[in-house]
């Protein structure tokens, strides 16, 4: 049987076309049931979605959790009837990229090294969502382990860009970005290394914002730059995801790193619109060559809108951002080669004995972790072992870290002449799928204006600022000072009103339509 | 002179315990070759009076109290192991000594 | 090499040459060092909230975080940081002022997450010392380099094969309960200028070490549970002002007197080594205590290669001058220190307090005397009655079922004079049996002295009267004689009389019927 158009149904299109802080608003005056909201998000992505790896639909999600999704629903529904006091939150359902752990789910992490392996616990992210009486709708695509910008690294094949699925949604979070912007989930959850949330919202005309380092607790996301990760909210709107970054954000006694500070009122920056007098600092060595023609025109016009709304538009200059690339990439790989020795088929996920010679341990972990990794996360791990070993370390781990203490300074200058600091967010629209995979260094170069916030640990949001000439979307980045991201929201909020007010409707109001696609092939249990 | 050279990567590959086919290795050779010479120039970009960092926020002092939490129950322990037997995990043989 | 004088001694069944130690430790500079893992008496793990109590069934004490899990973060244990600041100032070392843990990467089974995380070049403790005493009382002091924070593995036991050793083990079972155990490792500079007696210094060293961590109520450090582990370090040289030579690592030694016995074979094989005109190779080597020899273990080679970079998951520890200095507060006095005071208080010779102190019987001995035993009484009883009926009975002397309060009453009613000593040894042989107190003893068997003066008299008159002869020699100025009275008297009294009265009596009743 044919699945449903969801548009046939009276309500649905109107259900998952809705933001989630609609989505609140209506439940909370009960016009509207979870159990609907939830029903209405499962019905799309059945509809568009398809299997991972089948080389049609969306393919964000490598997870779709249906039963308990619901489950939760009704729960909540349940709660709401009985009078109970409940999150502004409650009942809007969510997706979770798959590099985040979830109690009784899978969790791959994109990679065949954990398929199949379910988590004996939460994430604190996750269990603030869960408590929240958020439904989980289930786990977004990536690139194997978060390596890559383009989420075609993921073992279980790649998500294609709800604008044309010819092309990649960016990486490595392109599933929870694709997934907001095809309308399979109002709000998603992504993590951040090096730009990982920012340049898929970028690319997909959504909403990503990585926190202050510290601002979300890392506790259950699995590391791959632990100085550098961090979670953060993907949304069509700069309002819904400051509503989910303060549900997840704030102190957690079991991340060592997490701030103490409180959340701030986030949403209540967003929705300000007030940019009068900001000093907004233009990045000079994030513009220019290294950006095409359709990226630099949009975020110029971006500018002219700030400026007649009465920001203040500055140039600064932070020269070290040109060896920011580099140093990430000494960095990264550094810790990574690190958190992912544990991947050894020891205690948990896959494990492969050698198919001639002895068996042992030390062949079983090499056989397990040669026919269990990508060759993106091969590199990775090379690359730092080497950067850290003996005789090398001062010269690449050791002089990146230097490398870092020096950006943050320009940082710190520049926060002294502006308010907010912008560039466009990445330096193309979206590639095609197949363009960059067997040019590594061309890979890398997506993340060339976000890695410096990840390398200083300040905060940076990419909301869209427009469609190219080519008819792709265009991502606007706003960085603040580390702890100061309320700035993120009040710039961006102002920004987005200012854009929708020109366009007459969101950007994504304007995507394509997407195919209806065969109904994902149905879900192995869990063990 | 590269680098990087195949010899390299393999032993780099033994030391992270990965097994690469002889394709791959001199794949990932001519791939990582190419990365190292462009990550190569940090070194000359910093001098000797430039601290590193390896927190991005000045945090200092994060403890926890000496007090018993709950463990996970064994069969969540255990649960997703590839080999298990009487309560312990199940590995190969181990060749090295401690 | 060699300026052979004695040719080294021929392999035992495959064992490797070894020269006489003596020989070897005359014509070779000896140089150890020590590296010594000490399990912390915490209640929880360094770095999670699981429970470190011994004895529990095998992963009932592991966490997302103990147990390696992807998406687990450590969190520094406080308490286990005030130990180590604790043991660093009991070695007289310096405190960090800011210090990090670092990771120590390489691939094992019984590491969860296969890196350590420990602490590389900024230990919570470094430059300090102990002063240690040797079997024959020669002071010596060891340097100790630094002292750092880490945590410990999960244990395998090694299945199949014929000796259930990791040689020839088909596969390994692995219990993380003890993944994730506070440890703190105390590293030696080299011991340099003990020369033959380094393994005296060895064993003293970690002998010392046990007891000021006992003092200081951080481990209980026996070293047969693995709560105190040693890694011997051995290297020779030619002479004191040559270089360092090579030395190797013995790992798998259990007690005090394998410290001792490690040392000494390592630098008999070395020597036998270097005579032959080869060199020591850097190894891992495994004491075996059954044959008393040591076997090559790992060879040091690339895979040795840590990595060590800040461990990024938490941040630095900056311990405050005020937190070291409440911690100092709490110290306890320090072994040797308390010795010598004690030996001062208690009047003993330098020989007595050694022999004390090398029978282990400083603790009971103080205990006595807090009873209200003197000093001297009490070495008496513990150092000669009862250390001799425990080594008749192959048990320590603290074992046997008498205790310092007992010891002290006995001492006590021997004082007033109330028994005698050779009652007291009876007193002695009923309280062990059981029987009760000392004087629940003496009252059960009637071994009082015999104060009751008439009764005294009486007897002393009997045997007077038994040997007049004796009388009259005594008037005659022959006090001497007056033993023989004295000692039928004891006799008579089944020696419940106190003698030196009894001769007062036979010398006074003389008299009195000369009156």
């Amino acid at each position: 049987m044919a699945p449903a158009d969801p548009r046939a149904r009276p309500g649905a299109d109107d259900l998952v076309r809705a933001g989630a802080a609609d989505l609140a608003a209506r439940l909370a005056a009960r016009e509207v049931s979870s159990e609907e909201v939830v029903r209405a998000h499962l019905d799309r992505i059945a509809a568009v979605d398809g299997t991972p790896g089948d080389g049609r639909g969306v393919a964000a999600f490598l997870h779709v959790s249906a039963q308990e999704a619901l489950a939760d629903a009704r729960a909540v529904d349940a709660r709401r009837a009985a009078g109970e006091s409940l999150h502004p939150l409650a009942g809007v359902p969510v997706a979770v990229k798959d590099v985040v752990v979830t109690r009784g789910t899978p969790t791959t992490a994109g990679s065949k090294i954990l398929e199949g392996w379910v988590p004996p616990y939460d994430a604190t992210l996750v269990e603030r969502l869960r408590a929240a009486g958020m439904p989980l709708l289930g786990k977004t695509n990536m690139d194997e382990f978060a390596m890559g910008s383009s989420t075609e690294h993921s073992a279980y094949g790649p998500t294609r860009n709800p604008w044309d699925t010819s092309r990649t949604p960016g990486g490595s979070g392109g599933g929870s970005a694709a997934a907001v912007a095809a309308f399979e989930a109002p709000l998603a959850v992504g993590t951040d290394t090096g730009g990982s949330i920012r340049q898929p919202a970028a690319v997909t005309g959504s909403v990503g914002v990585k926190p202050t380092y510290g601002g979300i607790s890392r506790y259950g996301l699995i590391a791959m730059a632990s100085s550098l990760d961090q979670a953060g909210p993907c949304a069509r709107s700069v309002l819904d995801a400051a509503l989910l970054h303060e549900v997840m954000g704030g102190h957690d006694p079991r991340d060592a790193t997490s701030l103490t500070d409180p959340v701030g009122a986030l949403a209540d920056a967003a929705r300000s619109r007030d940019v009068r007098g900001m000093r907004v600092g233009v990045v000079r060595e994030l513009t220019g060559d290294g950006f095409s023609a359709g990226v630099s025109a949009s975020f110029r016009a971006s500018l002219d809108l700030l400026e007649g709304a009465g920001a203040e538009v500055v140039e600064v200059s932070c020269p070290t951002f040109a060896h920011a690339l580099d140093a990430y990439y000494l960095i990264m790989p550094s810790e990574a080669s690190s958190n992912l020795a544990r991947f050894d088929g020891m205690r948990f996920g896959l494990r492969v004995e050698p198919s001639e010679g002895p068996v042992t341990a030390e062949r079983v972990m090499a056989a397990t972790r040669g026919a269990g990794f990508g060759p993106e996360v091969k590199r990775r791990i090379i690359l730092g072992t080497y950067a850290l070993s003996a005789g090398y370390y001062d010269a690449y781990y050791g002089s990146a870290q230097k490398v870092r203490t020096l950006v943050q300074r320009d940082f710190a200058a520049a926060f002294e002449q502006a308010d907010v600091l912008v560039s466009p967010t990445a330096p193309t629209t979206a590639f095609p799928l197949g363009s960059r995979l067997d040019d590594p260094l061309a890979m890398y170069a997506a993340d060339i204006a976000t890695i410096p916030a990840n390398l200083a640990g300040v905060p940076g949001m990419s909301l869209p600022s427009g469609l190219a000439e080519d008819g792709l979307p265009v991502g606007f980045q706003v960085m603040a000072p580390a702890r100061a991201d309320e700035r993120l929201y009040r710039l961006g909020g102002a920004l987005e009103a200012l854009l929708e007010d020109r366009w007459g409707a969101p950007l994504l109001a304007s995507a394509p339509a997407l195919e209806t696609v065969p109904a994902r092939r149905p879900e192995v249990a869990p063990a | 002179m590269p680098a990087l050279s195949t010899d390299d990567v393999a032993r780099l590959a033994a030391l992270a315990r990965i097994d690469l086919g002889p394709d791959e290795l001199e794949r990932l050779a001519g791939e990582l070759d190419a990365v190292v010479a462009a990550v190569a120039s940090v070194s000359s970009v910093v001098s000797d009076d430039v601290p590193a960092t390896s927190h991005p926020l000045p945090l200092s002092d994060v403890y926890r109290e000496d007090v018993v939490e709950p463990s996970l129950p064994v069969d969540d322990v255990l649960a997703g192991a590839p080999a298990a037997q009487d309560g312990r995990f199940l590995v190969p043989q181990i060749l090295e000594e401690d | 090499m060699s300026t052979t004088t004695t040719a080294s001694v021929a392999p035992r069944g495959g064992a490797e040459p070894v020269v006489a130690y003596d020989d070897a430790a005359a014509r070779y500079d000896v140089v150890i060092g020590l590296e010594v893992h000490v399990e912390l008496g915490t209640a929880t793990k360094m770095f999670d909230g699981c429970s470190t109590a011994f004895g529990s069934g095998p992963n009932t004490q592991v966490s997302p975080v103990s147990l390696g899990l992807p998406g687990a973060l450590p969190v520094v244990n406080r308490t286990a940081v005030e130990h180590g600041i604790r043991i660093g100032l009991a070695l007289s070392c310096s405190i960090a002022e800011t210090c990090r843990f670092a990771r120590k990467n390489y691939f094992y089974p019984d590491m969860p997450k296969n890196f350590q995380t420990s602490q590389y070049d900024e230990p919570i403790a470094a430059d300090g010392h102990l002063e240690v005493v040797l079997e024959d009382g020669t002071p010596w002091r060891v340097e100790v380099e630094r002292a750092h924070l880490e945590e410990d593995t999960g244990k395998s036991t090694h299945v199949g094969g014929t000796t259930g050793r990791i040689h020839g083990a088909d596969h390994s079972l692995v219990d993380y309960n003890r993944a994730g155990i506070p440890l703190v490792e105390i590293v030696t500079r080299p011991v340099t200028g003990a020369g033959a007696r380094a393994p005296e210094v060895a064993r003293a060293y970690v002998s010392a070490l046990r007891d000021l961590l006992r003092a200081l109520g951080v481990s209980e450090a026996r070293m047969e549970q693995g709560q105190m582990r040693a890694d011997v370090n051995v290297s020779l040289r030619l002479s004191p002002d040559a270089p360092l030579g090579t030395r190797t690592e013995t790992k798998n030694v259990n007690s005090f007197r394998s410290v001792e016995r490690a040392v000494r074979y390592e630098v008999s094989r070395q020597a036998a080594v270097l005579d032959a005109g080869r060199s020591v190779l850097q190894e891992t080597r495994h004491w075996h205590e059954d044959t008393g020899i040591t076997t090559s273990g790992r060879v040091k080679s690339d895979a040795d290669d840590y990595r060590y970079f800040p461990e990024p998951d938490l941040v630095p520890l900056t311990p405050s001058r005020e937190w070291v200095e409440e911690i100092r507060a709490t110290l306890p006095e320090m072994p040797v220190a308390r010795r010598a005071r004690l030996q001062g208080e208690w009047g003993y010779s330098d020989l007595e307090m050694r022999d004390v102190v090398n029978a282990g019987l400083l603790e009971v001995l103080s205990a006595t005397v807090a009873e209200g035993a003197s000093p001297a009484a009490a070495r008496k009883w513990w150092g000669g009655e009862l250390a001799r009926t425990a080594n008749e009975r192959e048990v320590e002397v603290t074992s046997l079922p008498v205790g310092p309060s007992q010891v002290a009453e006995l001492a006590g009613l021997v004082e007033s004079g109330r028994i005698n000593d050779r009652m007291a040894r009876q007193v002695l042989e009923g309280v062990l049996a059981g029987e009760g107190t000392p004087t629940e003893v003496v009252t059960a068997r009637g071994l009082e002295v015999v104060s009751d003066e008439s009764s005294l008299v009486a007897a002393v008159d009997e045997a007077l009267a038994a040997q007049p002869d004796v009388a009259e020699k005594i008037r005659g100025g022959k006090v001497q004689a007056a033993g023989a009275v004295v000692g039928a008297v004891m006799k008579a009294t089944r020696g419940a009389a106190d003698a030196k009265r009894v001769r007062e009596l036979v010398l006074e009743r003389v008299g009195a019927s000369s009156a």
